[in-house]
């Protein structure tokens, strides 16, 4: 790496020099590079792009056409193969499974890390740093492996293969981020909106319901979208969770599908597009939210 | 994320007496609380001590130290496995870090100087992040199937037909399908990332720079690229865990059992497969014990490179 640091000597040439040539050099240059860059840019937006692209054009063709031409255009597109999964291969029961545990947990961890988010941000004693700093750990430490646990406590209270079961596990599992995201948040907002609500009688719960809540929204946006994401696409835990079919969420759902449908390959393809669309349909409605999730460490 | 920084109390700002008090800021962390001592700070502390009984099925047996420990290391399979599928974990990260490092800054660096387009690009590199990863396997699965699959008829189409073959069933390409495939899906993270911290560098420094004559590479090496050090060390962090946490793209691609022959095993899979199909009537202390290993080696290794990062920042600034 360090070999390569000598200094550029047309661009020193060019800075040294004035008038109409170095302006023009630069001018070309930065064209040669101009094109370079968008070259390699939409390049790679292909490569990123054309898998999920074939995944919804063959989900649009027969096995068949398939078969015969294994890269082809869906015309006329054909729907029959969504039919099948969506009713055959109980696709039905899975995605509405996957709705309501992921709506569901999104919510209940939203709210309690909400709570949290605010004594953190909003009183002083060690307890609740220490606290706060046992919460994030939960960002770096591979909770998963805690599986075995967690599956005979279910066992003993009769949850295993109930959706309530993954659904306070996911609540669990999201407090973390949430309450990191919304704390920091919190401790934006200016004492003195606390003190003018003290002082006209406001107790701590109508203060942080009437005056903080409505103010931390962008947040919360934030923390419910970016917070769907893994909880709709998770597959461990459920995997070892669920049990019965009838409870199975979408992953679980395409592991058996696979083994199933092996050869229908339309079908397959099918499966697989369903269980994409509500997440580039979320992506493409509030791409803010997830970008800022993405990159909230950075906001320190 | 936020798995490097430590919270940050801003101390002077909560200065009056409107804090809540003990008992009230009590009542507002104890959902959170309840639910997290329940669901993760329990099983995780359970989980590490089941690794030093002996189980027979679900019921516990005596405390028997670190038996379980020589058995990872001494009997078959997990003599074999154990190593096979640590290795492979190491190859994931290995491979994603400089498939981000490269492209990934690289991307995030040329999108950071266009305006036009930028929205569309992120999105685009973004999108395969936000797939689900068993989805994302199975999809490769199918791309990569020897007969029909459309990667072979690319490869044939453009006259490179010898290099068509069955990339899955081969044990020696099995493994580079996962690392790429793993790469290829969390690019979007690093350009996002990357992108947010570039936005975060003062102009003048660089203008200033280049006042001063300094090339367009030595502006990179002296002034970007330290100051994108605290990006780099999050994105290698958490880089870090999930290529050790990986679990749905191999299990989509070789099954539970890291088809072909092993080749596409890793820890993940193996603690799976040890706890859950393996029959053995010891499989809960077995598996504990990998999991417990695993759990104080990302757990180590983070602390590390997170310490190792703190220091190259304070060296630079």
């Amino acid at each position: 790496m360090t070999a390569t640091i000598t200094p550029d000597t047309s661009t020193d040439d060019s800075t040294d020099r004035g008038g109409t040539a170095p302006s023009r050099r630069a001018g070309r240059r930065a064209t040669v590079g101009g094109v370079a860059s968008s070259t390699f840019l939409w390049l790679y937006a292909a490569i990123s792009i054309a898998p999920l692209l074939l995944m919804l054009s063959n989900s649009l063709r027969t096995t068949q056409d398939m078969a015969k031409q294994p890269l082809g255009l869906p015309l006329p597109p054909n729907f029959t193969s969504y039919g099948k999964a969506w009713i055959t291969a109980s696709f039905d029961t899975y995605f509405f499974n996957s709705i309501f545990v992921t709506v569901a947990s999104v919510l209940l961890s939203t709210a309690v890390s909400l709570l949290a988010a605010y004594a953190f941000a909003r009183t002083r004693s060690k307890l609740f740093t220490t606290l706060e700093g046992v919460f994030l750990s939960g960002l770096m430490l591979p909770v998963y492996l805690a599986i075995l646990p967690l599956f005979f406590m279910l066992d003993a209270a009769g949850m295993i293969s109930n959706l309530w079961g993954l659904i306070l596990v996911y609540g669990a599992l999201g407090i973390p981020f949430s309450t990191f995201v919304l704390a920091s948040f919190f401790r934006q907002l200016p004492i003195e909106l606390d003190e003018a609500a003290r002082l006209d009688g406001a107790g701590p719960f109508t203060t942080f319901w009437r005056v903080h809540l409505p103010l931390v929204r962008p947040a919360i946006a934030t923390v419910i979208v970016f917070r769907f994401v893994p909880v709709w696409n998770d597959f461990f835990y459920p995997l070892i969770l669920i049990r019965d079919q009838s409870s199975y969420t979408l992953p679980v759902g395409i592991t058996r599908f696979f083994g199933e449908y092996q050869t229908d390959w339309a079908t397959l393809f099918a499966g697989l597009t369903l269980a994409t669309i509500p997440l580039v349909v979320l992506f493409l409605l509030a791409t803010k939210q997830i970008v800022s999730g993405l990159t909230a460490g950075m906001s320190k | 994320m936020s798995a490097i920084t430590t919270p940050r109390v801003r101390r002077g700002t909560v200065r009056t007496g409107i804090t809540l008090s003990r008992r009230a800021g009590m009542v507002f962390v104890l959902p959170a609380l309840a639910l997290f001592s329940i669901f993760i700070a329990y099983p995780l502390l359970t989980a590490l001590s089941y690794s030093f009984f002996d189980w027979t099925g679900i019921v516990r047996g005596g405390f028997v130290g670190v038996e379980n420990y020589v058995t990872l290391f001494t009997r078959l399979p997990y003599r074999d496995d154990l190593p096979n599928a640590f290795v492979h974990n190491l190859l994931l990260f290995v491979g994603a870090m400089v498939f981000q490092n490269t492209i990934g800054l690289g991307l995030a660096t040329l999108l950071h100087r266009i305006g036009r387009f930028k929205r569309f690009f992120q999105t685009m590199y973004t999108l395969p992040y936000l797939v689900s990863p068993l989805v994302i396997g199975y999809l490769w699965s199918l791309m990569l199937s020897p007969l029909f699959g459309p990667v072979n008829a690319v490869l044939r189409g453009i006259g490179l037909g010898e290099l068509a073959q069955p990339w899955l069933g081969n044990p020696q390409t099995a493994i580079w399908v996962v690392v790429v495939v793993t790469a290829w899906q969390w690019i979007g993270f690093p350009v996002l990332l990357y992108g947010a911290a570039l936005g975060g560098i003062p102009q003048e420094i660089d203008e200033a720079a280049s006042i001063d004559g300094a090339s367009a590479w030595q502006r990179f090496r002296a002034i970007t690229l330290p100051m994108l050090l605290p990006a780099i060390g999050t994105v290698s962090v958490l880089t870090f865990i999930g290529a050790m946490e990986a679990f749905p793209i191999p299990y989509a691609l070789g099954g539970s059992q890291g088809n072909p022959a092993g080749a596409t095993d890793v820890m993940s899979l193996l603690f799976y497969r040890t706890a859950f199909e393996s029959g053995s009537s010891n499989a809960i202390g077995t598996s504990s014990a990998i999991a417990t290993l695993l759990f104080l080696f990302i757990f180590g290794i983070s602390m590390l490179i997170t310490w190792f990062m703190r220091r190259t920042e304070r060296k630079l600034f």
